[in-house]
């Protein structure tokens, strides 16, 4: 039997820092993904939230929030916190529902508004807290991209200039997509120009935080084809696995891995393992994907998603970069929505986002973005708490 | 500095000498570390113990990673004026097999860092508060 299930809409509420409420990027999104399935809201039975903590009490109900929104017609709904991997967490809900024969179509929504500058902890004195424990001690989030990068540099010969050439090829391609927040090509001097945030990150090379919405109307394969679109592009795997003790790389917010000093006990890369499920579920290999949206929190970790996901081997990825092979037109491009770099976080539509940019490409309908032929596609990201996910696309 | 009396920045998390040692706990039954100190539960996943012994971890180690934090974090950071850029490294124990971040000692930059560079546990001051020096632990190349 088969576990695919099919993507009939795709929509998204442009990225920028809007200071709307939430709720309003989410109904854009889900009303462009309706108009785009073609199908009527009253069909949609089920409606699954990727939940925002930031946003109050609506983001921690967001799937009956945006089921209220878009006018009560009785669909039943489902909430979803997984960090940056929420949205990916709330299509699985939606998969599960599908796959059970509970319902035909169902609509997946996330959307954010975030506060300027750092996410601040709570004050006092609250050791307790790791969020409170690391900002106090001085270690913020540009601190863990800014270990990874320094890593790839002492281990693997990265350089500066690999980093800043991830910025100008996402900035490039970005600045075609009327969907992203920064539309403006930059150059490797300009990257080199900007102030240094967590040696040897610039601000150019970190993603900053944005206001968006994305979704996704997801329907059954016989709905699918019974409303002529057989042919639409389907879910083929979708990754959410936590971490394998002992979790060897340091992460947000912890000031310590876990130890791997038991008999027995291995130490494990958490990102490194988030895609094995996902190519086991598809049944497909890294040499199958055509292209891939990955998590570049900064522009050295679109490197090591790179070789994460298999698509170059450990400590190459950037030999495919300077080949120009993850660009548009090369072997495997990576990012050509823009990233993280054009769009900017929207935690809980970040993951959404990633999968209509994939199905968009899968359907042809890129534009000057378009990946030439693309059938498979994967996804990738991590967030906080052992969350994660990657999800392929295949049409 | 002024002679205010030293104080540890976060209680019980190292012990206060001149060679001090960052304090873990170690589960009895498998004997994995924790740190900070976990006493309820082992996370190991073939291990269902709750007991654990209290231990002082290696206070040397090598660099797996370095960073720097050149903008003033948000509070609870407590910044000097003006802000001083100060370094950041990710250090792996060998016995106990985890990697444990810090702050570098004041005077030492990324370029003074290297992956793989030895480097010890000391204390230095955090900052300061009306009625004493709040201190922490901070890495110092071994070489120094």
């Amino acid at each position: 039997m088969s576990n695919e299930i099919a993507i009939l809409g795709a929509g998204m509420h442009p990225w920028g820092k809007w200071g709307h409420n939430f709720v309003q990027y989410g109904v854009a999104a889900a009303r462009e993904a309706l108009a785009d399935a073609g199908v009527p809201w009253q069909d949609v039975k089920f409606v699954s939230g990727g939940a925002t903590v930031r946003c109050g009490y609506p983001g921690y109900v967001a799937g009956a929030t945006f089921a209220q929104a878009l006018g009560w017609q009785g669909a039943e709904v489902n909430t979803s916190y997984a960090a940056c991997a929420s949205g990916s967490q709330a299509l699985a809900a939606a998969r599960n529902k599908i796959l059970a024969g509970e319902c035909d179509v169902a609509l997946v929504v996330g959307a954010d508004t975030t506060p300027k500058g750092f996410l601040a902890p709570a004050g006092g004195y609250r050791p307790e807290d790791p969020d409170w424990v690391r900002f106090y001690l001085g270690v913020t989030n540009p601190t863990y991209f800014g270990l990874y990068a320094r890593r790839r540099m002492d281990v693997y010969g990265d350089t500066l200039e690999d980093f800043a050439a991830v910025k100008v090829k996402n900035s490039a391609i970005g600045s075609k997509n009327p969907r992203a927040r920064y539309r403006k090509s930059f150059t490797a001097e300009e990257v080199a120009a900007s102030a240094m945030v967590a040696d040897p990150l610039r601000l150019m090379d970190i993603c900053a935080t944005s206001d968006g919405g994305a979704a996704l109307i997801v329907s059954s394969l016989e709905y699918a084809e019974k409303i002529g679109k057989g042919d639409a592009p389907r879910v083929a795997a979708i990754s959410t696995t936590t971490p394998t003790f002992a979790s060897s790389v340091v992460e947000m917010p912890d000031m310590a891995t876990d130890s791997a000093a038991a008999a027995g006990v291995e130490a494990h890369a958490f990102r490194s393992t988030l895609p094995l499920k996902a190519y086991e579920e598809a049944g497909i290999g890294p040499e199958d994907v055509d292209l891939a949206e990955v998590y570049d929190l900064s522009t050295a970790l679109e490197l090591d998603w790179i070789e994460d996901l298999r698509l170059a081997p450990r400590g190459e990825a950037a030999a495919l970069l300077r080949a120009g092979d993850t660009a548009i037109g090369g072997k495997i491009p990576v990012n050509v929505s823009g990233g993280l770099a054009c769009f900017g976080e929207a935690v809980p539509a970040q993951a959404l986002a990633q999968v209509c940019e994939l199905t968009w490409q899968l359907r042809g309908e890129a534009g000057d973005r378009q990946v030439k032929d693309a059938k498979v596609g994967i996804t990738a990201n991590q967030g906080l708490f052992g969350h994660g996910s990657s999800v392929i696309i295949k049409r | 500095m002024s002679d205010k009396p030293m104080a540890p920045a976060i209680d019980g998390w190292h012990t206060m000498e001149v060679k001090p040692h960052l304090i873990g706990t170690r589960c009895k039954a498998c004997g994995s570390y924790f740190f900070p100190k976990n006493n309820d539960y082992c996370r190991n996943p073939v291990c269902d113990s709750t007991d654990f012994d209290e231990v002082e971890l290696s206070r040397t180690g090598n660099i797996w990673s370095y960073t720097n934090a050149s903008y003033k974090p948000p509070a609870p950071f407590v910044a000097a004026e003006p802000f001083e850029p100060y370094t950041i490294a990710a250090v792996q124990l060998e016995k106990e097999q985890m990697v444990i971040l810090g702050q570098a000692i004041q005077g030492i930059g990324c370029e003074d860092l290297k992956v793989g560079m030895p480097v010890e546990l000391v204390l230095e001051p955090l900052h300061e508060t009306d009625d004493d020096i709040k201190m922490t632990w901070k890495w110092k190349p071994a070489a120094q």
